[in-house]
């Protein structure tokens, strides 16, 4: 696979087996990566519409993990032990991970609990919960900051710091505007990407035709500043058991202005119970 | 029958954790505080719990939700920990009933139930709940249980057989090892049942009237003080483990009724651009976190076809765990439809959680239609014939 920029159509149409000491070998291929050589300084948007597209989270999760990247993850949607459970199917270790200082995870389930019934000293991640009016998501950045600086000893234990959030659209339904969580998602890029030369994933819903303004805002506004944009979406045709939906693989340029087009990909996608078979369109291997 | 594992808090929980997941019975349920240690051998003890039974898929411990075609398609029950949201029918002529079965399972189960409503007073909506329909296998387990006490029970009544025992003997919680009952809407439950089970009201006009200074934010007042009336129960009756004093062991089933009404104070159903649009979700929120870290399982009705602002009701799908919407004729052109003329309204599966799992055991049926006969209440396929002859004419 070194030196294509198009993954091999006979791999797609076979399928390939899984292996589960691996995340997604597949979209690895697709996206032409591997763990060894994770580009930096990248924001990537992953967005569903009419889909789940959390199986992108657990995979995202699972590759910087295996990359030996420092991890903060901002999981606002499930428990810890659900992220878990999937992430040992791909291979990892998350508890292993955060004792040995791998992982930062802010379990968002349980400490909104701890601030709304209790009120704290310090500042907490997750303040805004208390607030009456729409405030800001300053606390949560200094949390991610002092996740992600390295220790002052100077020796860099992990390749580079990435933060992971699942996912973006619930901040807006607990009282954030667009505007907070976009001025929260650049101080988040400006410390994290450019300044720690690290990485950036997170996951926003596409409500669609629910004209949900606030959210098509925040989609919009960081589609233009992702280098990477994975887009899932249910089939236009409704449900199908054998193809579980479409995943559009956008490469960006955010930075430069030019006239070339952003290269992109279409794959058709089934997700089992470890690995996920993606597919050209129309190529299913249960219609064949 | 029903597993769950149990974790001490710290280094030492995640251990077991990951050893017990090795065994693929361990539950997204992780419980604080210390384990027993009569019974601490090294590995995660073994607890089961009436009326709950782990999932074949992930070994996620579910609850029935009382009508058992549900359980089914929802791949099995619900699981421990998560939101049922459904979506009310035009005229909240059916979702009702939904409500109550999922309570009168929990009666039937021995678990606590906790019932909160803004229009009705809980203690009404117990009275009403249906009566359990007993099969011959299941009342032979009961008639063993009571045989040991009471030599003549010869008078064999089908369905209100716990009147011939009241008179004579303490009457104790109705166990029975099955899990999903069948209910007789016609018939009320007995009163005995409803003053052996455990229970707690919350009526929004009774504890509003009462002038605690709740602290502000964004969630209306009535949504404050549901969500502290939950948080105290689970506390102080030991469901979330973190109470010394209290070992608890059963599940406690939350109900709450019409959630979004303006009884509760909020706009949403009022108007397209309501100010308090954060409340709700925000207050879905919270309820998911309390129930992430406690052994209870919750279902939510919700007059959807109320609220105007779309993006609102996508909200709440995405922060609820389960969906399901009821769609009934009644008023609709669809009354008069052939293909409809033996059904009473739809039934749409919007959502199943994907948890602990990157698939969701999602039923390929999907054009699923429920009727209402006269004791029970059914969920069918919409036959393949019909839907032939009604393309054909």
């Amino acid at each position: 696979m070194k030196g294509m920029h198009l993954p091999d159509i006979r791999m797609l149409l076979q399928g390939a087996s899984p292996r589960s000491s691996e995340m997604f070998p597949e979209l690895n291929n697709l996206l032409n990566t591997t763990p060894d050589k994770a580009e930096q300084g990248k924001l990537t948007l992953l967005c569903d519409a009419r889909t789940d597209g959390s199986f992108l989270v657990h995979h995202f999760l699972s590759f910087y993990l295996k990359a030996n990247c420092k991890v903060c993850f901002v999981a606002l949607l499930q428990s810890f032990s659900h992220y878990n459970i999937v992430a040992q199917k791909l291979g990892v270790s998350l508890a292993a991970a955060r004792e040995r200082g791998q992982l930062v995870f802010l379990e968002g389930l349980k400490s909104s609990v701890d601030v709304f019934f209790q009120a704290q000293e310090d500042p907490h991640p997750l303040q805004f919960l208390r607030e009456a009016s729409a405030g800001n998501l300053q606390p949560l950045y200094e949390f991610v900051r002092e996740a992600l600086t390295p220790a002052d000893n100077g020796a860099a234990a992990w390749r580079c710091p990435v933060l992971l959030v699942d996912d973006l659209s619930v901040l807006l339904s607990l009282g954030m505007g667009a505007v907070a969580v976009l001025d929260f998602v650049h101080y988040c890029r400006a410390t994290v990407c450019c300044e720690l030369k690290g990485n950036m994933v997170a996951l926003v819903h596409d409500s669609g035709d629910a004209e949900d303004e606030e959210n098509n805002t925040l989609l919009i506004g960081l589609s233009h500043q992702s280098h990477l944009i994975l887009r899932t979406e249910g089939l236009a045709t409704g449900f199908c058991k054998d193809v579980h939906g479409q995943l559009r693989i956008l490469w960006r340029r955010p930075s430069q202005s030019t006239a070339r087009r952003d290269r992109s990909l279409t794959f058709q996608y089934k997700i089992q119970d470890k690995n996920v078979s993606f597919f050209a369109r129309g190529m299913s291997p249960a219609i064949l | 029958m029903a597993a769950v594992a149990t974790c001490g808090a710290g280094a030492g929980g995640t251990e077991s954790m990951a050893a017990a997941t090795s065994k693929s019975n361990v539950t997204s349920f992780q419980r604080r505080g210390p384990r027993a240690r009569g019974t601490d051998s090294g590995g995660p003890r073994l607890v089961s719990i009436a009326g709950t039974r782990p999932s074949v898929r992930n070994g996620q411990l579910l609850v029935s939700t009382g009508l058992p075609a549900l359980d089914q398609l929802l791949g099995g029950g619900l699981a421990v920990g998560t939101v049922l949201l459904v979506e009310e029918d035009k005229y909240s002529i059916y979702s009702p009933l939904l409500f109550k079965y999922f309570l009168a399972e929990g009666i039937i189960n021995g678990h606590t139930l906790l019932v909160a409503s803004a229009k009705e007073d809980p203690a009404d909506i117990l009275q009403e709940l249906p009566a359990p329909l007993l099969d011959d296998s299941c009342k032979k387990e009961f008639d063993e249980d009571v045989c040991n006490k009471k030599p003549e029970s010869d008078i064999k009544m089908k369905i209100a057989w716990r009147y011939q025992l009241s008179p004579k003997m303490e009457v104790g919680p109705v166990t029975s090892s099955r899990f999903g009952h069948y209910y007789d809407v016609s018939k009320r439950i007995p009163r005995e049942l409803i003053e052996t089970s455990k229970w707690h009201g919350f009526f929004l006009p009774e504890k509003m009237s009462s002038a605690d200074k709740v602290e502000c934010c964004s969630l209306t007042p009535g949504y404050m003080k549901l969500l502290h009336f939950i948080q105290n129960i689970i506390y102080e009756e030991g469901f979330d483990g973190s109470n010394p004093q209290k070992k608890q062991r059963n599940i406690l089933r939350i109900g709450i009724q019409s959630l979004g009404l303006p009884l509760w104070g909020d706009d949403v159903c009022c108007s397209e651009n309501c100010d308090s649009s954060h409340s709700l979700s925000k207050f879905l929120y919270i309820l998911r976190g309390l129930l992430r870290t406690s052994l209870s399982a919750c279902i939510i009705t919700m007059p959807t076809h109320l609220i105007q602002n779309k993006a609102i009701i996508a909200r709440v799908t995405n922060l609820s765990d389960t969906v399901v919407a009821l769609e009934s004729f009644v008023g609709s052109e669809r009354e008069t439809n052939p293909l409809y003329k033996d059904y009473h309204g739809l039934i749409h599966i919007r959502q199943i959680p994907r948890l602990n799992n990157l698939i969701c055991d999602e039923s390929d049926v999907k054009d699923l239609a429920f009727k209402l006969k006269r004791k029970l209440f059914t969920i069918e396929k919409i036959s393949d014939a019909l839907k032939w002859w009604s393309r054909r004419s």
